[in-house]
């Protein structure tokens, strides 16, 4: 075994009441690429953000280069070798690759002026070594992601990084761009550098990674050589089901499947098509029927669920309306046909939590509520009554202020606003996260209720609640289509299986052993 | 424009590339237009004695714009800069009666220009502001009452002969404000082509979390893009001063906003990280002509803020345009690649 770069040893960190990080332990050897996967809350951020001294860990140990460390901040862990390359962070895009390469520690001249020729020559020389051929002088911005992203790689190795952190680094990357930024890591391990591979894509674990570990709820689940590890073994770890034995518990408040039938789909969208994020995915809602979006972080089941929706634009792909393809489509013209959303944020996206639940519930119907201009207050508080009853919202008054609801009320607040607006078809992205265990059940139970009276549900949740709430399930992988299942073919191993399943061509990632 | 000259290298002739190059250099091919369309109108404008004219006229704005430049560089805005210009003048005007040398007077008002911007700069970010707008607003405020205060209300006549110099002497019919204003742009392009520092001001404005990552020191640069905005309305008050003879409280009334206006018709981006002197000094001209030709017109003075006014949507439009465009010119080069 080599000697190890840096190693967290029972590292936790408390966020309140939440346990980010449960004596988790890492081992980062030199020369080698270690990937870190999870789903959404796993606390991989948060394990990177102790690595790099954002965040102090409230207990354990982290060493670094054989010494006991303790950064206070990243400025510090740059300094001792540790760098980072953030998905979102791309420096300064106005300045010139060679400018951005050197930046905070330019080179100068005698006379204190930067050192303009020196400059120019030494960042044409680093780009070199990773196989980048690019005017220097020209803006950052002016370049595609992939070289963006050679560039802060090349910056954090020159800046003698002994560990490089890669947050999601293929996340906006074209397929051409991942081979490279492979080579490059190649390049990086042969010069002895530590890897750190935080990612949710399988065939790059598979592909570029020698050792991966897996998070879930803050505690290390899975730790090992990748080619002693199977793929389906990788999605069990990472989602917290056994493989062996996949129950139906019968956790969740869904009832059983619904009368679909043969009725004509009232949403279709087709192929769907944007850039980095879908690549040809397509959904059928039948009315009464619950559409699951079942997949891994990142796989393009929120994305799928927005472009839907019209919220983000598309590079391909056609939406039809009750046989009607629609030429033009974006969220208001969505509401207009009858599709309605409820975004995944509910803080960013949805509720006015200065407003009360009467302005919240009635915020989208208030056009059709006028007579004259004026609102009618009697066609209001009729809706507004019915919803607060029908739902169960637990309010002191239609008057309270919606902020000061629970996160359960609050979701219920923003299901009677799009329900009102009488929808054929609701989307919901994870209508159930962050709420509590009463309010879960009661929303699962509402979106059967729904479903029985006739509305189609395009529902992206977790795994368990897609498989017991969802008459068909479209799962994702990459941003395709990987599979449908129907009725009694859904089930937790086959959708693991889906998600799991190898697709590369076999000569880098088909080193599993199920 | 010194930002512009390695773009007009690699530009082409493709339709997208021209219209990117025609907005880039939209400020300047609208100032040459203004210098040809002001001298068929009026046969005064093109003489040596009205250009010089335009030129002292321009040269409070330009060196207020240089100054207000290097703050909107960092995603900023310097609102303070007409009051600190009045304060200095009073502050020049009050030393110059206890003291009569000139460089004292000179020192005492470039201090009190610094001083302004370091309360800024310093209120900024040691305060923690969400953003620079309330603090220059505070001191927008506190810098003129207290030079109406320091005043009693009174222009205090009476400035050292250097000072009236650079404010109202000329060699020949170049003002020798022109000749200050031309030092004070070639040491900014110094600083922001040629410096460290100065790299390090468009690192912070294109991307200040990058910046920080990049442990470069934000906070400092920061404070000095205002201290060295307070600098320049230090300067901005020699001109003043020295043109009128004079310090006082109404000195650089809504100043701030034609150093704003300057920096965004010039063709630096309002959203920081974008442009550069060369950007300042033609926003600073093309408002200069814009009066001076409204004036040789007999146009009513009352039309002038209205025309600045639509020039300024102009600006800020085209910048937004450009921003479109040069986006849609990666994707079309990254199409192509």
């Amino acid at each position: 075994m080599n000697e190890p770069v840096c190693e967290a040893h029972a590292v936790s960190k408390r966020f309140g009441g939440t346990l980010a990080l449960d004596h988790v332990s890492l081992r980062l050897e030199a020369g080698e690429a270690h990937a870190l996967v999870g789903e959404n809350g796993a606390g991989k951020s948060t394990l990177i953000k102790v690595l790099t001294g954002v965040h102090r860990p409230d207990g354990g140990t982290i060493r670094h280069l054989g010494r006991p460390v303790s950064f206070s901040g990243p400025a510090d862990a740059q300094d001792a070798g540790i760098s980072t390359i953030y998905q979102e962070v791309e420096l300064a895009p106005l300045l010139s690759v060679a400018d951005n390469l050197f930046l905070g520690r330019e080179p100068i001249t005698r006379l204190g002026l930067l050192d303009r020729s020196r400059l120019r020559r030494e960042a044409t020389e680093v780009l070199a070594r990773y196989g980048v051929a690019v005017d220097v002088r020209r803006p950052l911005g002016e370049l595609g992601l992939g070289i963006r992203q050679m560039v802060a790689i090349a910056r954090a190795v020159s800046a003698r990084a002994r560990l490089v952190i890669m947050d999601e680094p293929t996340s906006s990357l074209a397929p051409r761009e991942v081979d490279r930024l492979a080579d490059v890591i190649e390049v990086l391990r042969e010069q002895g550098i530590a890897i750190l591979y935080v990612t949710h894509k399988l065939d790059e674990v598979f592909r570029v990674c020698q050792r991966v570990s897996v998070l879930r709820d803050g505690r290390l689940v899975h730790t090992g050589p990748v080619r002693e590890t199977s793929r389906i073994g990788l999605v069990a770890a990472m989602l917290g089901r056994p493989v062996a034995e996949v129950r139906r518990h019968g956790v969740t408040s869904f009832g059983e499947a619904h009368e679909v039938g043969r009725a004509a789909p009232v949403l279709r969208a087709d192929s769907l098509v944007r850039a980095h994020a879908l690549n040809g995915v397509s959904v059928e809602v039948r009315p009464g029927e619950v559409v699951g979006l079942a997949g891994l972080l990142g796989s393009g089941r929120s994305e799928t669920a927005r472009a839907v929706f019209g919220a983000d634009p598309l590079d391909a792909g056609s939406v039809e309306v009750a046989g009607r393809a629609r030429r033009r489509w974006n969220p208001a013209i969505a509401i207009r046909s009858g599709v309605c959303m409820v975004p995944e944020d509910r803080k960013a996206e949805g509720v006015v939590p200065g407003l009360s639940v009467r302005d919240n519930i009635t915020l989208a119907a208030l056009p059709r509520l006028t007579r004259g201009g004026l609102v009618s207050r009697r066609a209001r508080d009729r809706i507004v009554g019915t919803f607060i009853r029908r739902l169960g919202i637990k309010v002191s008054s239609p008057d309270q202020k919606v902020g000061e609801l629970s996160g359960g009320n609050q979701q219920k607040v923003l299901l009677a606003r799009m329900l009102c607006l009488r929808p054929a078809v609701l989307i919901l992205d994870e209508p159930t996260r962050g709420i509590d265990i009463g309010a879960k059940a009661e929303i699962q139970a509402l979106i059967d209720e729904l479903a029985r009276e006739g509305l189609g549900v395009l529902l992206v949740a977790e795994l368990e609640e897609i498989v017991e709430g969802a008459d068909t399930v479209v799962v994702l992988r990459d941003g395709t289509a990987a599979g449908v299942l129907r009725g009694a073919e859904i089930g937790e191993q086959r959708i693991m299986e889906l998600i799991a399943a190898d697709v590369s061509d076999g000569s880098a990632g088909g080193r599993f052993d199920d | 424009m010194i930002a512009e000259s390695g773009a007009l290298r690699r530009l082409g002739s493709d339709p997208l590339r021209l219209a990117l190059l025609a907005i880039r250099l939209g400020p300047v091919l609208i100032l040459l237009l203004l210098v040809v369309i002001m001298s068929m109108l009026s046969p005064a404008f093109l003489t040596m004695l009205n250009l010089g004219n335009v030129l002292a006229q321009s040269a409070v704005i330009a060196v207020l714009a240089i100054g207000q430049l290097l703050v909107i560089l960092t995603r900023g805005i310097d609102l303070s800069v007409g009051s600190t210009l009045a304060l200095a003048s009073v502050t020049g005007a009050l030393v110059y009666s206890a003291a009569p040398s000139g460089p004292v007077v000179v020192l005492a008002m470039l201090a009190t220009g610094m001083a302004v911007g370091a309360i800024n700069g310093m209120g900024y970010v040691l305060g923690r502001l969400p953003h620079p707008f309330i603090i220059t607003l505070a001191t927008l405020s506190a810098a003129r009452g207290l030079a109406l205060w320091l005043s009693g209300g009174q222009p205090q006549q009476g400035m050292p002969e250097i000072v009236q110099a650079m404010g109202g002497g000329s060699a020949g019919w170049l003002p020798y404000s022109a000749f200050l204003v031309a030092a004070v742009a070639l040491a900014v392009v110094l600083l922001t082509t040629r410096m460290v520092w100065g790299r390090w001001i468009y690192a912070v404005g294109g991307n200040p979390e990058g910046a920080r990552r990049a442990a470069i020191p934000v906070d400092r640069v920061v404070i000095s893009v205002y201290v060295l905005s307070g600098l320049a309305a230090g300067i901005a008050a020699i001109v003043t001063s020295g043109r009128l003879n004079a310090g006082s409280p109404t000195f650089g009334d809504l100043a701030e906003l034609d150093s704003i206006a300057a920096v965004v018709i010039g063709g630096a981006s309002f959203l920081g990280g974008r442009g550069g002197v060369g950007n300042a000094l033609v926003g600073a001209l093309m408002i200069g002509i814009i009066r001076n030709g409204m004036n040789l017109l007999d146009v009513d003075a009352f039309l002038q803020p209205i025309v600045i006014g639509v020039v300024i949507v102009m600006a800020v439009e085209s910048d937004v345009v450009r921003g479109r465009l040069e986006s849609r010119f990666r994707i079309a080069r990254a199409a192509r690649a």
